[in-house]
């Protein structure tokens, strides 16, 4: 458990010591959300309609652009090797990389929704169910893309495969959490969506980090 | 009993699947001839004309078996790559290699052919129901699939890694179906329904289910001939292969 604590830390560490990286992704999420009224034209019943879902893709976008750096610093600098050699089980130290991954993509994300989500029109309580929604997302998309930052790990054209790889296994989280706030703006209730949200989760943080392991041991044979 | 076990594991080794793969092939080549001219007589001549969908329909003698085919292939890819992984046999991975763009072509031509009687149906190329958008999804993990393989260079390795990314999916494809089912009920209420003809003619049926055979019978074939050519490509630098006829030429 110590050593689970001990990657954490360090990975928070050295994420504090480089903050443009992760203030990068940040502002790409939202630069990307400030684009779609943009787009579309500024009539406020058709962005609110549509807000859950552009805040959603702009939040898994955001998470891809972070999953290259997941393993790959430390796959170039050789730390990932001794990782894979220390006597403590690969998994858990993978769970950690997850878990800090997901702190410092994912829970910015999370805090920085509601506001964005007033630019929307979005009424308080369905600013809420929205970041009930992320709160239980985000970590299932640090989850599952660590399976494809870890598959990718080392290939020919990484960045482009790893969302080509990760997105279509990403539609049930949109789904569900954009599906979330739709339904509690047309008085359906969340509860249903929300349940299934943390079911997925549930299910993921069991057997991603162990698929995680088994495609790092694969990348550095 | 121990003999019949040493047998089946001897067709693990390329060296001896090769041969009797290029022997199987055209037997499935003869009878995907067979069960297609049989198929299409029956879908062509002997099915009637649909009362509501006039003969439009005859699109399904190809549009479902070829959708049956797309899920099935990755059903039976995902458990070469497991068999791979488990057993850490070189064949299996090639196997799951050579499968792939046969399924990334059924789910194509199944998305193709919807879109063909959606127009004249529906009155539009294509509509979010459930069915469609999660055979575009599976089309998309057929690509991401040959795409991972396509992007490492080892074999071997490209092989494991496949083998991940197909049991994932495998995984995933019920929780994506399931999930796509429920956002089309939650955003259109009731949908159009692929199956909504209420009993189908028995000869129509028939005629469904021998073009399913011929597209087996086809997949099957098409992936050994692919698995001969991975083979080759693979195993250039072993006598055997050097000794073979038709490399010495």
């Amino acid at each position: 458990m110590s050593a689970l604590l001990a990657i954490v830390r360090r990975d928070l560490l050295i994420a504090m010591r480089r903050k443009s990286e992760v203030l990068t992704a940040l502002f790409f999420f939202i630069i990307v959300v400030s684009l779609f009224p943009l787009g579309i034209g500024p009539e406020p019943a058709l962005l609110k309609k549509i807000a859950p879902g552009i805040l959603w893709v702009a939040a898994l976008l955001s998470t891809m652009l972070s999953l290259n750096r997941l393993f790959a610093t430390d796959h170039a600098d050789g730390t990932l090797e001794q990782l894979v050699l220390s006597p403590t089980p690969l998994g858990l130290l993978v769970a950690g990389k997850i878990m800090a991954h997901w702190l410092t993509s994912g829970l910015p994300l999370v805090l920085l929704a509601p506001v964005l989500g007033l630019q929307f029109d979005l009424e308080p309580s369905a600013l809420g169910v929205l970041v009930g929604a992320l709160l239980l997302g985000t970590p299932l998309l640090s989850l599952i893309g660590s399976i494809g930052a870890a598959l990718t790990l080392g290939v020919r054209g990484g960045g482009v495969l790893l969302s080509l790889l990760v997105l279509p296994l990403y539609i049930p989280a949109l789904i569900f959490g954009a599906g979330a706030v739709e339904a509690h703006i047309s008085g359906l209730g969340a509860s249903g969506h929300l349940s299934l949200l943390a079911a997925l989760l549930a299910l993921a943080a069991f057997f991603a980090p162990w698929a995680t392991t088994a495609a790092l041991r694969i990348s550095l044979e | 009993m121990n003999n019949r076990f040493i047998n089946w594991f001897r067709f693990a080794s390329p060296q001896s699947f090769y041969p009797l793969a290029g022997k199987m092939i055209p037997w499935f080549w003869g009878l995907t001839a067979i069960f297609g001219v049989v198929g299409l007589w029956i879908s062509f001549f002997v099915a009637p004309t649909d009362a509501v969908q006039g003969e439009g329909y005859r699109i399904i003698f190809i549009h479902v078996p070829a959708s049956w085919m797309s899920m099935f292939i990755y059903l039976v890819m995902a458990a070469w790559a497991g068999l791979g992984l488990a057993l850490n046999t070189r064949l299996s991975g090639m196997m799951a290699q050579a499968l792939a763009p046969t399924g990334a072509l059924m789910a194509f031509i199944s998305l193709w052919t919807g879109a063909f009687w959606g127009k004249p149906m529906w009155g539009t190329w294509w509509v979010w129901d459930a069915r469609l958008t999660s055979e575009l999804i599976l089309f998309f993990l057929y690509i991401g699939f040959i795409a991972l393989q396509a992007a490492i260079d080892d074999a071997r390795r490209a092989d494991k890694a496949g083998a991940i990314l197909a049991l994932v999916g495998v995984v995933n494809v019920p929780i994506i179906y399931f999930s796509v089912k429920w956002w089309n009920t939650l955003h259109q209420g009731a949908s159009v329904s692929v199956m909504k003809s209420p009993s189908m003619a028995q000869t129509m049926l028939w005629g469904m289910l021998i073009m399913a055979l011929c597209f087996w019978m086809y997949s099957i074939a098409v992936a050994l001939m692919r698995v001969r050519a991975i083979i080759l490509e693979r195993e250039t630098h072993t006598e055997w292969v050097k000794e073979l006829p038709e490399v010495k030429q």
